[in-house]
């Protein structure tokens, strides 16, 4: 671990109001958290910086009770705490306000603010008329302007973020943990939310500010923590750091060749798009992709990458762009045209959009293939079962019977049943999305030796992906999306972390054409 | 399927169980000629509940089966009144054809403007009987009015059964072959497992549910005429009530309300199972209201085995939600 900038907080007599010492937290296969430390201070915002898996949610996650650490110790004051359960955390004043904001569309947002803790009368029953109160005095201490009788599903966006951290508020709170609070607000809107971090600091509370924008950290942190797999990378004060060094501290490994990318030979033009655009999502997307080629897709989440792959497979309409396969024009209005025109996509989110688990393995295989071994509508099995055979055979998938019902398997053995199913279709063009998100390391090794041989065997690959080594080591070329636009297409000695990351958020930095 | 599978053979097991009970009390029940008797009485619910079956396996479901029966059953009964002399074939082809549009709209409605299927067919069923009620003003169709021929096809006997009943067995050989061997009938348990992943695969969601649609509407429409001849008379409200019993049969038979999960087999066996019920406790003598307790009971049973099976997929998903950390 290479520990660029770990000067410890330095005033001694101010002792932090909060502190991770040490934490550990394992999941199956990923170690989530390896002995990290954090620390906040009463009236100081501390920013928590670091690429997508470093860790940070995790954290988030351990402060408020949701996941009890497996070693490490939290520090209340000084003295050691633990928060079983989420109640525990919010009585001891650590609240979150949720990158994605839990509320009730139907309850009006004093019912909102106070729901679990409501304020009682003598009979036990809640005391509207307090709680009204209460809120409203919440709501004008953040200087947020909203009714506290009316329902929360007639408010914008903006006043349901104030709702949340009035809800936050609500409980006496000491550490307020805000989880990229302003990934979903307007420009006027976050210059009104770092009114409220200030109003906040002047209370004396101590704040998380988890956030991937640079400008944003800047402009408010008072100082910084940055994690990186899972570990404890430096921490410091905010007025001593350059932008460059907190972008080497969040990349700053070595790149291990744990990729065994394979030569292929990078053949014809297989893919056009040109002038890609959609209304809310993203512009002006151009790109080639050759036979043989793997195209990096990288940028920060809600970049807008799956968003753009989802529109070139049919599942949304672009407002305009075209498609050429092999030179050729295609329309491509629903996934079944895109699966006809040798493009498949294999989602993000393989649980919920992969495999059929009420279905057995054979079924699942050959459903996008069904028009191959089938006439006239009807399925010939005999052809599904060999269609079905051959794939799960060459992915080495291990089952007592092909007939077995997919949700029995095992995640991985799930895996190459949702990639058997893309291959039986014989595409051109295999969009892999964030293949080895959440699977552990040896299973990561498999799937980019996979991906390999599809290149190898003349598939074309896009593989969006937010793990740095994991683009460097896998793509001959890498296109960088932030804000649903294409920034740069980088390749050769031009690929570095550094430069990736630094256009992934944008950061304009002399002698770089960002 | 393992699960599914001994789901069936415990629904037979209870059905078998039910015949011996009622046996030891009157052995005449379990004679051949009264079970074919029970399975003829048994074939509107049978072929209802499989069209329902399709419907539940999209993540839908169709209360208007039986106001689609009744509206289709009338029509035909006009048409008979009408030109007494037209064929059955042309009466069960118009019957398949009414049902299917009916169906179709249900489909239609649910595809297109996206309503939740609970309440376009809650909608579709009143109004389905509100048309009856336009076209007759209330007034019955009574037996002396019907054509031989019509009341005489679904009881004429071939090979000791009547048409009802072959009609049954014909319905679900059909059915058996469309889910288990058709692109649409995999489409059916694609959309019905998972609505997401079949959109990847190509499979349009709302077109299935359409089909589905369409499926359950033109075998109520069979139904109906059937029903409506079977019975001699028609009214507004003939089978009032009867898409319950149709959706009890499904829940019976081990089809999942989440949709994706049931078979041909179980449905027939929930449908059986039911009209073993309420054919067998009126000979041994049982109130009424115990059929509709055991009926209850039934489905609660049913409904608990469902919630089961379920259950450990729920925990697969915590634990990958748990990986994506």
């Amino acid at each position: 671990m290479t520990n660029q900038a770990s000067e410890q907080s330095g005033d001694p007599a101010f002792a932090p109001v909060l502190s991770l010492d040490n934490i550990t937290k394992t999941f199956p296969g990923v170690k989530a958290l390896d002995g990290v430390e954090l620390h906040l201070y009463a009236g100081e915002v501390t920013a928590l910086i670091g690429e997508n898996g470093a860790g940070k949610s995790t954290v988030v996650k351990t402060l408020t009770g949701i996941y009890q650490p497996d070693g490490g110790q939290i520090m209340l004051d000084g003295k050691p705490v633990h928060f079983p359960t989420p109640q525990d955390a919010a009585d001891a004043g650590v609240t979150a306000i949720h990158q994605e904001t839990v509320l009730f569309d139907e309850l009006t947002v004093a019912e909102n603010v106070y729901i679990g803790h409501a304020p009682k009368n003598r009979f036990g029953l809640i005391d509207t008329k307090a709680m009204h109160a209460k809120t409203t005095e919440i709501l004008n201490s953040i200087g947020a302007p909203i009714d506290a009788g009316i329902k929360l599903k007639d408010l914008g966006i903006a006043s349901r973020h104030l709702v949340a951290i009035a809800r936050a508020l609500s409980v006496e709170a000491r550490v307020v943990i805000m989880d990229e609070p302003t990934a979903a607000l307007s420009q006027t809107e976050i210059e009104e939310l770092y009114e409220l971090v200030n109003k906040l600091k002047a209370q004396g509370k101590a704040i998380l500010f988890i956030s991937h924008k640079f400008d944003e950290i800047f402009r408010i942190a008072d100082r910084y923590t940055v994690f990186r797999d899972g570990q404890f990378v430096g921490a410091g004060k905010i007025n001593g750091v350059k932008e460059a060094e907190l972008v080497q501290m969040m990349v700053g490994r070595a790149v291990e060749q744990l990729f065994p990318k394979r030569h292929a030979e990078i053949g014809d033009e297989v893919l056009k798009v040109v002038g890609y655009s959609h209304p809310t999502e993203f512009e002006d997307i151009n790109f080639t992709l050759r036979r043989g080629e793997i195209l990096g897709f990288y940028g920060l989440v809600g970049a807008g990458r799956s968003e753009f792959m989802q529109s070139l497979i049919g599942i949304t309409r672009p407002s305009k762009g075209v498609v050429r396969i092999d030179g050729t024009v295609k329309v491509i209005r629903s996934p079944a045209d895109a699966i006809q025109a040798g493009i498949v996509y294999v989602p993000e989110d393989r649980g919920k959009q992969g495999a059929i688990v009420d279905m057995p393995i054979f079924q699942n295989v050959t459903l996008p293939s069904l028009h191959k071994t089938s006439r006239d509508g009807f399925i010939r099995l005999a052809e599904e079962f060999a269609l079905a055979r051959e794939y799960t055979e060459r992915l080495d998938l291990r089952a007592a019977s092909l007939d077995t019902n997919v949700g029995a398997l095992s995640g991985g053995n799930q895996q190459k049943v949702v990639i058997a199913k893309w291959l039986a279709t014989q595409p051109r063009v295999i969009i892999l999305d964030e293949p080895t998100k959440g699977i552990d390391i040896g299973s990561k090794a498999a799937v980019h030796d996979f991906m390999s041989e599809l290149a190898a065997q003349g598939l074309s690959v896009i593989m969006v992906s937010s793990e740095i080594p994991e683009i460097l080591g896998m793509s001959d070329r890498v296109i960088v999306m932030r804000e649903g636009r294409m920034v740069v297409e980088l390749q050769g000695d031009d690929l570095s972390p550094e430069t990736l990351v630094r256009h992934a958020v944008g950061i304009q930095t002399e002698g770089d054409a960002a | 399927m393992t699960h599914l599978k001994s789901r069936e053979t415990i629904l037979f097991g209870a059905i078998l169980c039910l015949l011996l009970v009622v046996a030891t009390r009157f052995p005449g029940f379990v004679a051949p000629e009264n079970l074919i008797a029970v399975f003829t009485d048994t074939s509107p619910l049978i072929i209802l509940a499989l069209g329902q079956m399709a419907v539940i396996l999209t993540r839908c479901i169709d209360l208007s089966v039986a106001a689609n029966l009744a509206l289709t059953g009338m029509v035909c009964a006009m048409i008979n009144v009408a030109a007494p002399d037209l064929p059955v074939g042309v009466i069960l082809t118009v019957a398949l054809a009414i049902g299917a549009m009916l169906g179709a709209i249900n489909g239609i409605l649910v595809w297109k403007l996206n309503i939740p299927p609970i309440v376009v067919t809650l909608g579709t069923m009143t109004i389905f009987r509100g048309i009856i009620f336009l076209l007759t003003e209330g007034k019955w169709i009574n037996a002396h009015e019907m054509s031989p021929q019509f009341t005489g096809f679904p009881r004429s006997d071939v090979l000791g059964m009547p048409v009802l009943g072959w009609i049954a067995v014909l319905v679900s050989v059909v059915m058996l072959v469309v889910m288990a061997r058709t692109t649409l009938g995999r489409s059916i348990y694609a959309v019905g497992g998972n609505p997401h992943a079949a959109v990847y695969t190509g499979i349009d969601v709302g077109k299935t549910q359409f089909a589905a649609f369409v499926i359950s509407g033109m075998l109520a429409g069979l139904t109906g005429y059937l029903w409506v001849a079977r019975y001699s008379v028609a009214y507004v409200d003939i089978a009032g009530g009867f898409e319950l019993d149709v959706v009890a049969a499904c829940v019976i038979g081990g089809v999942s309300i989440a949709g994706g999960a049931g078979t041909v087999v179980g449905t027939l066996l929930g449908a059986l199972f039911l009209g073993v019920v309420k054919n067998a406790l009126p000979v041994v003598d049982i109130s009424p209201f115990w059929q509709l307790a055991i009926s209850g009971a039934a489905i609660i049973i049913a409904v608990a085995f469902n919630a089961q099976s379920g259950r450990s997929k729920g925990r697969v998903i915590l634990k990958s939600a748990e990986h994506a950390q």
